[in-house]
């Protein structure tokens, strides 16, 4: 699962000779009144997501600080084509192809699984800057979390079934319970074979152009253990932002205002790729 | 709010003037590389150099970015129907995909579009000073070089800059090549260089001769058989017309997968006869002659339409012109025939007139460099060649590549200088060598290669490059 180690590959008869079939596309936006030359920023939400979970809070607080702010949603997820043999090459060609689509060179910011296809695309785009929220980057250690937190929802995934996710996992309990159980009955699921990608997929090519990598969690998410978000973010060389007394989904809980406020903050700083 | 509109260089800034060449000042750039031309190569040099983090300075003749794939541009080869004739995962650059709901054979105006969204994308436009055409290209001391511009059309002062590198992206479809022929001058019908066939209202009604069977040759031919009274092709030998579509996919993924399996060539060689048996026929039943060579062994022709409108008639195949008359066009088989209009689908010539040919390592002026990796030439470390490469696929990828290794180069000349030492010895040793199998007549492809075998040379120049 090593980062750095991997060499560019320039031969990649596979994607030659296999292109991704493509498919119709759900992508939010939210862009700020007067340009003023900040990049746009690509979510790119986790399994079962779509983009209408950035759409909720941090979508519009982006552009009102002036980030052209988009969202998308991976196949088979929210608005998007239904795609149940959806790979994780698939996912990062969704990616990259919004990616190249929007006007400039873009930040890509990925949460839970998404943080995985983000680093994944980071291979094939260059992006100006990466953020992982809450990144699921596939590993034994995850599963072992996930499977002691909620047997019930990770287990049928094991055998094929779907990866579900609980309202306890998600959320801290300052959230309204009525807003977690309307957030959490909008969750989808994620394709099989991806699922099982998380943990057999081969390690992500090294990133295109350096970007600079911010890695922020929450100590207190019941889906990421602390020790992988560590993990994640000493791969490239620094420390996790934590927000203690968070659920696993930042942009939606309580105080979500901090979270993106702490990316934006590091973008406006970050003098671009290192 | 960008000056890269005006015609003229980047002025010196904090950068010291010295005087130096002929009397005039020169204008030092410090660590800024120049990149020649604004074409799919350059635009990738300048986006894959600026990514290493050097500064870049591109001088472009025309007012616009896409060099020959740029219609607007004097010296562009498209003419209105030019469609890719490699498919999109070929064609695109590896890092900035084009949009996935085009068709498998973008239409050349689609990638005019996505070479201007790759410039803006990546900001690039700012660093091209466009309407600048480069008058010569002169090594100096310390490995650096002198860049004299001026306005095109050789208006305005002569410029002289100093910078750290350079990048050669100047195309080399935009030189036409007119064969010799007796008897030429004396021809009364109307000649033509496919250069300057834009549209097929130009064959409209008339007897039509194309001459050459490239792709271009073989596109002239399908829309003379579309819009002439009368069309003849002519070829010197018989080729293989692979259809664009094999088995429901582009025929060249359809050779990747292949490619991929690291099936041999001669296996390669026999499927793919065995295939267009199967699909395309028996060519000579069409009367057209025989390939006197095996498949992959001239530059691949991707035209399903061609073989189908010689079957109605509409194209009539005949062998080599052997000399022009007044009014008529003698074949090598003693036959005449009488078009009206001849179109010399005859090809392109490379040319560098603002470097010493002795640079590029060709000293007797034949016209073709002597380079390793057809981009680096020995004893100037500093220079790179982009997109001199004739792919049996697209050609962006590979000038991606190879503006990628030379950026990494000129980062370790910085950093490692005993590794880029090891690379200059590795393009002495290496120069002139070819990246594709057994090639007829190679004289004249001199600069083919396969994309496999090519990509396969730069990843491991890469790698020997970094290795730890």
């Amino acid at each position: 699962m090593s980062g750095g180690g991997e060499r560019v590959r320039i031969m990649r008869g596979r994607e030659w000779a296999r292109p991704v079939r493509p498919a119709r596309r759900e992508v939010l936006s939210a862009l700020p009144e007067l340009e003023q030359g900040r990049p746009p920023l690509l979510f790119v939400p986790g399994f079962g997501h779509g983009a209408w979970a950035f759409a909720e809070h941090w979508l519009e607080h982006a552009a009102g600080r002036g980030f052209p702010a988009y969202a998308l949603s991976l196949r088979g997820h929210g608005g998007s084509e239904p795609a149940p043999e959806a790979t994780l090459r698939a996912y990062t060609h969704d990616v990259t192809q919004v990616a190249a689509g929007l006007p400039r060179q873009a930040v890509l910011v990925g949460h839970g699984a998404g943080a995985l296809v983000v680093r994944h695309a980071l291979a094939r785009y260059p992006a100006r800057a990466a953020v992982l929220v809450a990144p699921v980057l596939g590993d034994w250690g995850t599963l072992g979390a996930a499977l002691r937190r909620n047997p019930g929802g990770t287990l049928p995934a094991l055998v094929g079934g779907g990866l579900r996710l609980s309202r306890r996992q998600l959320f801290s309990r300052e959230l309204p319970d009525a807003e977690a159980r309307r957030y959490a009955s909008r969750l989808g699921r994620a394709g099989r074979r991806a699922q099982w990608q998380l943990l057999t997929h081969r390690s992500p090519e090294p990133a295109v152009g350096h970007p600079p990598v911010l890695v922020l969690g929450s100590p207190d998410d019941r889906v990421v253990p602390p020790a992988a978000l560590t993990r994640a973010a000493r791969r490239h060389g620094g420390a996790p932002l934590l927000f203690p007394g968070m659920g696993h989904d930042l942009m939606l809980d309580a105080r979500w205002r901090e979270p993106i406020d702490a990316i934006l903050d590091w973008l406006e700083k970050e003098p671009g790729p290192a | 709010m960008s000056p890269s509109t005006d015609p003229g260089r980047p002025e010196p800034e904090a950068t010291a003037l010295t005087p130096t060449r002929d009397g005039r000042t020169v204008s030092d750039r410090g660590d800024t590389v120049c990149v020649i031309g604004a074409g799919a190569s350059g635009l990738t040099a300048m986006k894959n150099l600026r990514e290493h983090g050097f500064g870049v300075d591109c001088y472009e003749r025309e007012t616009g970015i896409g060099g020959g794939w740029n219609w607007r541009h004097d010296r562009s080869p498209v003419y209105a129907s030019t469609h890719l004739i490699s498919s999109r995962p070929f064609t695109q650059f590896p890092d900035f995909p084009m949009p996935d709901d085009w068709p498998d054979y973008p239409h050349h105006s689609q990638l005019l579009s996505y070479f201007e969204r790759y410039a803006d994308h990546f900001d690039l436009r700012q660093h091209v000073w466009f309407g600048t055409e480069v008058v010569r290209v002169e090594p100096v001391a310390g490995e650096r070089w002198d860049v004299t511009t001026r306005s095109t059309g050789g208006y305005g002062p002569e410029r002289t800059s100093r910078y750290a590198a350079v990048v050669v992206a100047n195309g080399h479809n935009w030189s036409p090549k007119l064969p010799r022929y007796e008897g030429l001058e004396e021809f009364r019908g109307e000649i033509m260089h496919a250069s300057s066939y834009k549209d097929p209202a130009q064959l409209r009604g008339k007897r039509v001769l194309v001459v050459g069977a490239g792709n271009t040759g073989c596109d002239i031919a399908v829309e003379a058989a579309q819009q002439a009274s009368h069309c003849w092709h002519s070829t010197r030998r018989g080729y293989w017309y692979a259809p664009k579509y094999v088995l429901g996919r582009p025929a060249d993924q359809v050779n990747d997968t292949l490619l991929a399996l690291r099936l041999p060539l001669r296996v390669r060689q026999w499927l793919y006869h065995w295939t267009l048996r199967l699909t395309v026929g028996d060519l000579t039943r069409f009367g057209l002659p025989k390939p006197d060579h095996r498949v992959y062994e001239t530059h691949p022709i991707a035209n399903s339409q061609l073989v189908y409108y010689v079957g109605h008639g509409e194209i009539a195949p005949v062998p080599d012109v052997a000399r022009f008359h007044t009014k008529a066009v003698e074949l090598t088989d003693g036959r005449q025939i009488e078009p009206e209009l001849v179109v010399f689908a005859t090809g392109y010539l490379p040319r560098f007139e603002f470097l010493d040919p002795r640079i590029l390592g060709d000293a007797d002026g034949s016209g073709r460099p002597r380079l390793w990796l057809n981009a680096f030439a020995p004893g100037h470390p500093t220079l790179a060649v982009a997109g001199l490469l004739q792919p049996d696929s697209g050609l962006f990828p590979l000038s991606h590549w190879q503006s990628v290794l030379f950026a990494r180069l000129l980062t370790l000349r910085l950093t490692r200088p005993d590794r880029a030492a090891a690379f200059a010895k590795r393009v002495t040793a290496g120069v002139g060598e070819r990246y594709s199998g057994r090639v007829k007549d190679s004289s004249r492809h001199w600069f083919e290669v396969g994309h496999a075998d090519y990509l396969r040379a730069v990843q491991r120049a890469m790698y020997d490059l970094e290795e730890k």
